[in-house]
C-alpha cells in the first residue's frame, strides 16, 4: 500500500497554509499520497474569495517581503502543483454547518471530498504522517 | 525513450523537488529526466525521492554551484 500524509489545516493564517502545502507537496514528491483536511479557520481559506482575503489580512508585510526576497513560490502555484500530483482536499462538513457555509460558497474546483471527523480518522489510520496545523 | 530536460536554477524549496516529481509522473518508463539546479537542499533530497519512488539515479555532478541530476524512470 502507498504511504500517506494526512494534514489537518485548522488555522487560516497564511504562513501556516503555506507550511501545510509545502509539506504536502514534499510528501507527494517523495512518492506518498497526501490529504489536506480543511476545518474551521482553515476552511475559510477555501471560500471563493478566501485566498485573497487571507493573504491580505493574515500575512504581515515582513513575511510577504521575506518570501518574495527568498524567491518562494506563490500559494496559487503550490496549490496547482498539489492538485497536479493528485493531492486530495477534504472540506469539513461540521465547519460548514457551524459557520453556515454552503458548497457553492467554496472553491469546489479544488475540493475532492466532503467529510467529518470519521473521514479524517479513516484517512489518518492509514497514514504514516499526520499533522495538525 | 526520450530525454527530458528540466531547469530549476534559482528556484528554492520545494519547487525543484516538486518539478522533478511532476516530470517523472509525465515521463514513460525508461525515459530519462535530467534536472539542473542550484538549491543545495534539493541536491540532497531529489536522490532521496528517486529512491523512495523506486527509480534509478544515473548520475549527479556539480560545477560552480550548479548541479545536474540524471534519473531513469
Amino acid at each position: 500500500m502507498v504511504e500517506k500524509a494526512t494534514i489537518i489545516v485548522h488555522s487560516g493564517d497564511m504562513d501556516k497554509i503555506y507550511s501545510a502545502f509545502i509539506i504536502a507537496n514534499g510528501a507527494l514528491s517523495m512518492g506518498m499520497e497526501a490529504s489536506l483536511y480543511f476545518t474551521f479557520w482553515g476552511l475559510q481559506v477555501l471560500l471563493k474569495d478566501g485566498l485573497e482575503k487571507s493573504s491580505q489580512s493574515k500575512m504581515g508585510m515582513d513575511l510577504e517581503m521575506m518570501l518574495k526576497k527568498a524567491n518562494v513560490v506563490s500559494l496559487e502555484k503550490l496549490i496547482k502543483d498539489f492538485k497536479e500530483l493528485d493531492g486530495k482536499i477534504i472540506a469539513c462538513e461540521m465547519t460548514m454547518d457551524v459557520m453556515g457555509i454552503k458548497k457553492e460558497d467554496l472553491r469546489e474546483d479544488l475540493i475532492d471530498e466532503y467529510g467529518a471527523v470519521g473521514t479524517y480518522i479513516n484517512e489518518a489510520r492509514n497514514s504514516q504522517i499526520t499533522l495538525f496545523i | 525513450m526520450s530525454e527530458i530536460k528540466l531547469d530549476v536554477k534559482g528556484e528554492t524549496c520545494p519547487v525543484p523537488l516538486v518539478e522533478v516529481r511532476k516530470a517523472l509522473k509525465k515521463a514513460s518508463p525508461g525515459d530519462i529526466v535530467e534536472v539542473t539546479g542550484t538549491n543545495p537542499a534539493s541536491k540532497k533530497e531529489i536522490p532521496m525521492a528517486v529512491e523512495a519512488l523506486g527509480m534509478e539515479l544515473l548520475d549527479i555532478t556539480e560545477e560552480n554551484g550548479i548541479w545536474k541530476i540524471k534519473i531513469r524512470k
